[in-house]
């Protein structure tokens, strides 16, 4: 049995899904090859944040003209769409500084974002512990449910959705498990961490994270949370790290992240770590404590060494494009990593430089 | 005549006896409605042994306690039909 379009995507996480549709939008016959439940991967990992950052430029240009696209579109409901801004906590003096910095950095770059000092961020979220120095709000942030906005995204294009395990990419298409063809001038992996199976050369380690959510406790928490110590303290590549980051959901539950593990080879929840993961939101917020979590679960996230994504062509193989590596920003950079993608396989000229994205050797090197 | 716990359900006073659950206690004053569904529904003790999660009470402040695993302590405040 032989198939024949013009790009296959592989993978419906929300990058695969976002990539479809953009594809198909261009005019392309685009299949979607999905071996699990559509963004029941990476995607449901996340949290939904869609949020502008500041690690490096590339990163910040690329978050940012997502973010802007993501304000741009009409979702459905069953998106929870929600501009609910990010709080960047900070604990005491010294992250304060990096609140002054960081609205600075948002400020030359037209990006929205105010300082709020203690009262401020107290009455902005009443439950968090007294004594905090101040934050930063980015109002214009956003929370999504990521695994039905993935579906959404290929249901409203004209993209075809299709079961199966992709075992093979060849000069012509892939080939399944089931020993199905599929011929397509166009590959597009967007397989997450499990795409270095398919693409010899790529390095991307899986990196674990924990996720609770909590009964409905609507007005809770206004704002997606984050503490700042993230990346000076917690999220830097470390083996094993937490950090203090709770959402509200649409729904009025509480979604409460965030742990990254590194060496983890198997997906069943870590019980010490999610342990040191609610100690530490307890810590921002005591009275979480008496809250009921009704699930955990945990997901891989797949991880570059310089942590920017891999998108564009490959440099052995003409016909495959890469979408992978975005780690813990693959909700955020899903449209942005689409678009980029499209403008270059349709060889437009994209709206930001594709250079600091592009699959190339020379980046795929863990220290 | 053993010593009577007194709780307040909905700001009304109800006296019960050591050892009895905070569902009987809001039972004895007539409310059927403990919570309300995500869709307004009511919903009331079905299983009572902590497994069906229908008979959620705010208790003291506290949302989604289940009344049938809590005994009734004396002044405990409980506030049902509570939504969602």
């Amino acid at each position: 049995m032989s198939d024949t379009c013009d790009a296959v995507v592989i993978g419906a996480g929300i990058v695969g899904a976002a990539t479809a549709a953009a594809l198909a939008s261009d005019g392309l016959r685009v299949t979607v090859v999905e071996s699990s439940v559509v963004g029941g991967g990476a995607t449901a990992a996340g949290m939904g944040h869609i949020v502008v950052m500041d690690d490096s430029e590339a990163q910040f240009a690329l978050t940012r003209y997502s973010r802007d696209l993501w304000n741009a579109m009409q979702t459905p409901p069953q998106v929870e769409f929600e501009r609910r801004g990010t709080l960047w906590v900070a604990a005491d003096e010294e992250e304060l500084a990096e609140v002054w910095r960081k609205a600075e950095f948002y400020a030359a770059r037209g990006v929205r974002a105010e300082i709020l000092d203690a009262r401020a961020l107290a009455d902005a979220e009443p439950n968090l512990r007294p004594g905090l120095a101040g934050a930063l709000l980015v109002p214009d942030d956003i929370v999504i449910y990521a695994p039905c906005a993935a579906r959404w995204l290929i249901e409203q294009s004209s993209a075809t959705l299709r079961a199966g395990a992709v075992k093979a990419i060849d000069a012509n298409g892939v080939v399944l498990s089931d020993g199905t063809r599929m011929a397509a001038g166009v590959i597009v992996c967007a397989a997450g961490s499990w795409a270095t199976a398919l693409v010899p050369g790529l390095v991307i380690r899986p990196r674990k994270g924990h996720l609770a959510i909590t009964e409905r406790y609507p007005g809770f928490v206004r704002h997606q949370l984050v503490e700042l110590g993230y990346l000076k303290s917690a999220h830097g590549s470390a083996d094993e790290s937490v950090a203090f980051n709770v959402q509200p959901r649409a729904t009025g539950q509480l979604l409460i992240g965030s742990s990254r593990q590194f060496g983890a080879d198997h997906s069943e929840v870590d019980a010490p770590l999610l342990a040191r993961m609610l100690a530490r939101a307890i810590e921002y917020m005591p009275r979480l404590a008496k809250l009921s979590v009704i699930r955990t679960w945990t997901g891989f996230r797949a991880a570059t060494p310089d942590r920017l994504p891999i998108i564009g062509r490959s440099p052995e193989r003409p016909n495959v494009y890469l979408a992978t590596g975005h780690e813990g920003l693959g909700i955020t950079t899903s449209l942005g990593t689409a678009r980029l993608l499209a403008d270059l396989i349709a060889g437009r000229q994209p709206a930001i430089d594709p250079a600091p994205y592009q699959p190339c050797p020379s980046r795929f090197k863990f220290a | 005549m053993p010593v009577q716990i007194q709780i307040r359900v909905n700001g009304r006073t109800v006296r019960v006896p050591p050892g009895t659950t905070v569902a009987a206690a809001v039972m004895r004053t007539g409310e059927s409605a403990f919570r309300r569904s995500v869709t307004g529904e009511p919903r009331g003790p079905l299983c009572g042994m902590g497994i069906c999660f229908e008979c959620r009470v705010t208790l003291d402040g506290v949302p989604h306690t289940r009344s049938c695993q809590t005994l009734c302590v004396g002044g405990m405040e409980v506030q049902t039909d509570a939504q969602p």
